[in-house]
């Protein structure tokens, strides 16, 4: 069995509204030293492997990204695949 | 092929879509056409002759809104139905899940307020030379409610030189005077833009609710002419 | 083995209530049965402590086709249809985690209404938090509630179109969270909780069962301390999209007539649902824990039995049309599963597979629980606050640092009194098209489409009042409410309550508790309008101190024609402004109305005096006159006079219809301060044109009720006197944009 971890941010030109606020309120806090911050979303997914070379794994779960998980018109992805 | 027939109104239903009813009883009560619901598991339908995806939160927009419900059967159907110039109109979610199905160009983001916003906004229609703002004049300013979280419309420049030369942009945000500027922009819209049709014409989508300004005792009868405008195209030759 | 001994305290059980388990069972329970004994005889469940009094409330009446005791009351508006409705609480939750719980509050009264087989048609909220300014916690308690409020009733497409916000101390440390929502049912799809006929099956529709919200009930039912913080997991998580799922799913089942019973599973889970079915049937109930398709595998029989994870239902199913309700849910994609069976033997009887886990009477977790009789006693508090009122040297003293428009721009933009916009726009308060007035007027009005009929609803609750005087201050809650709906047309037809107070073993709270029911019981019975429904929420306490006692009054009423429909607002010029109703303000009597005013506490800083009197028979007069006058067209609009007095029922006319109004008020017997923002009772402003004045004061004469034309609406100006006056754009942006304002900050 593995994980895969995959990130979905919104693009950098893209105003990223929630990250802003964020960063608003982080500084509010009193961290000064704050440049951007982005705002994302986070999938976990398990899936049963059945030994599949991590080409083929990558395949998927890029196809499953483009798909699904993002929207590529605005957001950005990217994954890590964590073995047990 | 769809024209001069008896307007017969498809209306899609998603788990979690909550505006069907509101659209059918418009097209059968108060206009008295034929209309039906639509399951979103089924794949065909030859009865109908326009399409309806109407507003709520299809899947809870979880994920991102109308992300998943692009995967349903009947989303196919939509496809090959717009592709033969059926007419197909997307309010709200409907909007939403024609952009992620890329019926229509562009995405939605989270409005800039963060807020869901349920309010009377005025609108300026930017072209009456299409199926479905035709009953309004070309600079009408006209008063419908939007519901919405996401219905902040995101397009790059380019996408944005495409819908403009090609008179795509169909309904704007825009004050009572119908001035387009930033104050009457509710959500941080790109050119504070409200509705779109594709290239050719035959699908809309739009964040405003037509479906909820038919009556004067609603507070506006202003979205009347929308569904006017599709039962005339679809009606006349 | 557990320690039993130990145990019951934990669980919240009191040691007579300990013994008086033994004695149902005869011998020592197990600790599935101690588990739900303790959630079945907690305040929540079982009503321990206000039970005797609750008793004694009207619940019969014209309009009633079903009063307390089941998941909603029903009234019937004719033409073959119904309306359910109820209010329930969520203070503690929210309080603890705002946005989940107010949102799984939400989701557990809409349950109510569709457990009736009524598909829901409005929600409204009263909601009460600490004062904004000063402290950044009560913002983000205000703006994570609403927030849960609005993202759960948005999804379920049910529009919240009104309700009402009230900042005070004395929830500082202990917010309300008040939901009410109502439905909608043709008369012969209504249907029951009772479970019957031995063989039906008992089935689970919905989410699957998680550990969240374990022990919520008992919970709900404690203070608030430093502990509550850390006991969050008792706070459920809602799933609004499921929810929207289950509700078609119940009314498709209803609508094919494939099930016979229906109940909300709420607090306590699957143990109070199941035991409220089998108790209302007089019948037994096989429960198979093993049947319940779980979130972990590892969950332990108790906390299934007690889990309160969010969006499920039990249905009673007659073994033949199970299939067919199987269909169903397969088709929406939802659990469906047969969790338990009727039984003739009176016996609750919880099994995993075949292994019989407890075995307790029905009728003993529910008859069988205890009732208390508690002490109360008039509170030390009591007599100092009410001695207390302004002289006329504290007016004199105001009006030396402030002017007549200084004031009233800070009543009108104090946070009680001003706009609650930037709340209902993160409502949807349209869908379902229905919505003919929208919020900010004294009713939400929901039109019933295909009739000429619309329902109107009202939620009041005046905590000061009811601090000051708990008997007067019940009464005017359901009078202000009364009054609301006659301001839109409605005539009451029934009302649900939620009686928030603190801890009822306290002799002083008992004391209020008894006090505002003795006032609910009375208003209700002079006005006519019986209680259908409704929740009580004690313990509403932090740090040991209760809050004011808040009772909330949720009313409905209907309207024969909504083509008569006015609203409050102004509509044109050279119209007469015209107050009727009781003119005891414009004479010197011995109570001034200003005690526990807005107005006190704003430039005073207290919360003293005597509560306002009122005179139900003369209020229930003056409803009526009224909607006369409304029916028969005589007046454009109408307002009542609430928080803030008359200044600020003129200038909400005025700001709704956005235009000026001259008014010239009699100063003769008065100060101008106090009869400008005294709180006296019922008393409506009406605007009319000229022509119909005549006909208006002849009604009024006829009713006995005052008449008393005081100004003239037009103009750019809102002008009193000469000694008010401002334009009225400025005073619509203060009215409409503070609350926006401080929570940007």
């Amino acid at each position: 069995m593995l994980k895969v971890n995959v990130y979905v941010t919104l693009k950098k030109e893209i105003l990223d509204a929630q990250g802003l606020v964020i960063k608003k309120a982080i500084k509010q806090i009193g961290f000064d030293n704050v440049n951007e911050v982005r705002f994302g979303k986070f999938i976990q997914i398990e899936i049963n492997d059945n030994n599949k070379s991590e080409e083929e794994i990558k395949k998927e779960i890029d196809y499953l990204s483009d798909k699904l998980l993002a929207n590529p018109n605005i957001e950005n992805y990217k994954y890590e695949i964590v073995r047990n | 092929m769809l024209k001069g027939r008896k307007p017969y109104f498809g209306i899609l239903v998603f788990p979690g879509t909550n505006c069907e009813m509101d659209c059918y009883y418009v097209l059968n009560n108060l206009l008295k056409v034929n209309c039906k619901y639509i399951w979103h598991q089924e794949t065909k339908d030859d009865d109908i002759n326009a399409i309806i995806i109407p507003g709520g939160f299809s899947y809870g927009d979880y994920l991102r809104s109308g992300a998943i419900a692009k995967f349903s059967p009947v989303m196919s159907f939509v496809r090959d139905f717009a592709q033969n110039g059926g007419l197909v109109i997307g309010i709200c979610n409907g909007f939403q899940i024609l952009l992620e199905e890329n019926l229509l160009p562009g995405a939605m983001l989270r409005n800039n307020t963060l807020k869901f916003i349920c309010k009377y906004v005025n609108l300026k229609v930017e072209d009456a030379d299409n199926p479905f703002t035709s009953n309004y004049n070309k600079g009408e300013i006209i008063k419908m409610p939007i519901r919405h979280n996401e219905g902040n419309y995101y397009i790059d420049e380019n996408g944005l030189k495409k819908l403009k030369e090609n008179n795509q942009i169909l309904l704007r945000y825009c004050d009572e005077n119908g001035n387009v500027n930033t104050d009457a922009n509710p959500n941080g819209s790109v050119e504070n833009i409200a509705g779109i049709c594709n290239e050719s014409r035959n699908v809309f989508g739009l964040m405003p609710h037509p479906e909820a300004s038919c009556e004067k005792i609603l507070g506006s009868d202003d979205g009347l002419n929308i569904f006017k405008s599709m039962i005339d195209f679809i009606s006349k030759f | 083995m557990f320690d039993v001994e130990k145990e019951y305290k934990k669980l919240g059980l009191k040691y007579n209530e300990f013994l008086k388990i033994q004695e149902y069972l005869g011998r020592m329970p197990n600790y599935l049965e101690l588990s739900i004994y303790s959630v079945m005889w907690s305040e929540h469940c079982s009503y321990k402590s206000s039970k005797a009094l609750l008793k004694n409330f009207k619940t019969t009446g014209e309009y009633v086709l079903q009063g307390p005791g089941e998941n909603a009351g029903v009234l019937d508006i004719g033409d073959n249809q119904a309306i359910v409705f109820k209010m329930e609480s969520h203070n503690h939750p929210s309080a603890v985690e705002p946005y989940q719980g107010a949102a799984t509050g939400i989701g557990g009264i809409i349950r109510d209404i569709f457990a009736m087989g009524a598909r829901p048609i409005c929600s409204l909220n009263s909601l009460r938090f600490g004062k904004l300014d000063e402290d950044e916690h009560q913002k983000y308690l205000f703006e994570m509630v609403v927030k849960g409020i609005g993202d759960y009733g948005n999804c379920m497409g049910i529009p919240t179109a009104g309700g009402e916000v009230y900042f005070d101390e004395t929830y500082k440390g202990n917010c309300l969270v008040n939901a009410m929502s109502v439905g909608i049912v043709q008369k012969d799809k209504l249907i029951k909780s009772r479970a019957f006929g031995a063989g039906n099956y008992v089935v689970l529709i919905g989410s699957s069962t998680g550990r969240d919200g374990i022990h919520g009930a008992t919970f709900a039912s404690d203070e608030l301390n430093e502990e509550s913080e850390s006991r969050r997991p008792s706070v459920q998580v809602g799933d609004p999209f499921m929810e929207k799922v289950v509700l078609e799913v119940c009314l498709e089942l209803i609508d094919k007539n494939l099930i016979l019973g229906l109940q909300d599973m709420g607090a306590a889970g699957i143990t109070s649902s199941s035991v409220e079915m089998a108790s209302k049937g007089n019948v037994g109930l096989d429960i198979d824990v093993a049947m319940v398709p779980l979130r972990e595998a590892s969950m332990l029989p108790y906390e299934i039995m007690i889990s309160e994870s969010q969006e499920r239902m039990l249905a009673l199913v007659e073994p033949s049309k199970l299939p067919e309700v199987k269909t169903i849910c397969n088709k929406w994609n939802i659990n469906c599963e047969r969790i338990g069976i009727v039984n003739d033997s009176g016996l609750y009887r919880i099994f995993k597979g075949p292994e019989l886990l407890g075995e307790i009477p029905v009728k003993s977790l529910t008859d069988g629980a205890p009732v208390y009789h508690h002490k109360f006693e008039k509170p030390k508090y009591f007599d100092d606050v009410c001695n207390f009122s302004l002289s006329e040297d504290d007016y004199l003293s105001l009006l030396n640092k402030y002017t007549y428009n200084e004031i009233f721009k800070k009543v009108i933009s104090s946070p009680n009194i001003c706009s609650k916009k930037w709340v209902w726009e993160q409502y949807d308060h349209m869908v379902q098209t229905n919505t003919v007035l929208l919020p900010g007027h004294d009713s939400a009005v929901i039109r019933v489409k295909d009739t000429k009929k619309a329902i109107a609803f009202s939620c009041d609750g005046n905590g000061r009042y009811c601090y000051l005087d708990p008997y007067k201050g019940a009464i005017i809650a359901v009078a202000e409410t009364a009054r609301n709906l006659a301001c839109c047309g409605a005539v009451p037809m029934g009302l649900t309550d939620c009686l928030n107070f603190g801890t009822p073993e306290k002799p002083g709270i008992f004391w209020q508790f008894k006090n505002s029911i003795d006032g609910i019981i009375k208003a209700c019975e002079v006005l006519e309008i019986p209680v259908i429904s409704g929740n009580v929420s004690f313990y509403n306490e932090s740090f040991g101190k209760a809050i004011y006692p808040t009772p909330i009054i949720g009313t409905a009423g209907l309207i024969k024609d909504v083509s008569n429909l006015i609203g409050m607002n102004f509509k044109d010029e050279e119209d007469i402004v015209i107050l009727i109703g009781n003119d005891n303000d414009f004479k010197c009597s011995e109570n001034d109305g200003m005690g526990g005013s807005e107005f006190m506490e704003l430039f005073f800083n207290k919360v003293a005096g005597k509560c306002p009197d009122i005179d139900l028979s003369y209020e229930k007069t003056l409803d009526k006159l009224c909607v006369e006058l409304i029916n028969n067209g005589l007046v454009k609009s109408a307002h009542d006079v609430s928080t803030g007095g008359i200044a600020v029922t003129i200038a909400e006319s005025c700001i709704s219809g956005n235009i000026g109004a001259q008014i010239n008020i009699d100063e003769k017997e008065k100060n101008l301060l106090k009869a400008l923002y005294n709180e006296n009772q019922s008393r409506i402003v009406i605007s009319a044109n000229k022509r119909n004045l005549k006909a208006i004061k002849n009604k009024c004469e006829g009713s006995q009720i005052a008449y008393l034309e005081i100004g003239t609406v037009g103009g750019k100006n809102f002008n009193i006197n000469n000694k008010i006056n401002i334009e009225i754009n400025e005073i619509i942006s203060l009215y409409n944009n503070t609350i926006e304002k401080i929570m940007s900050k």
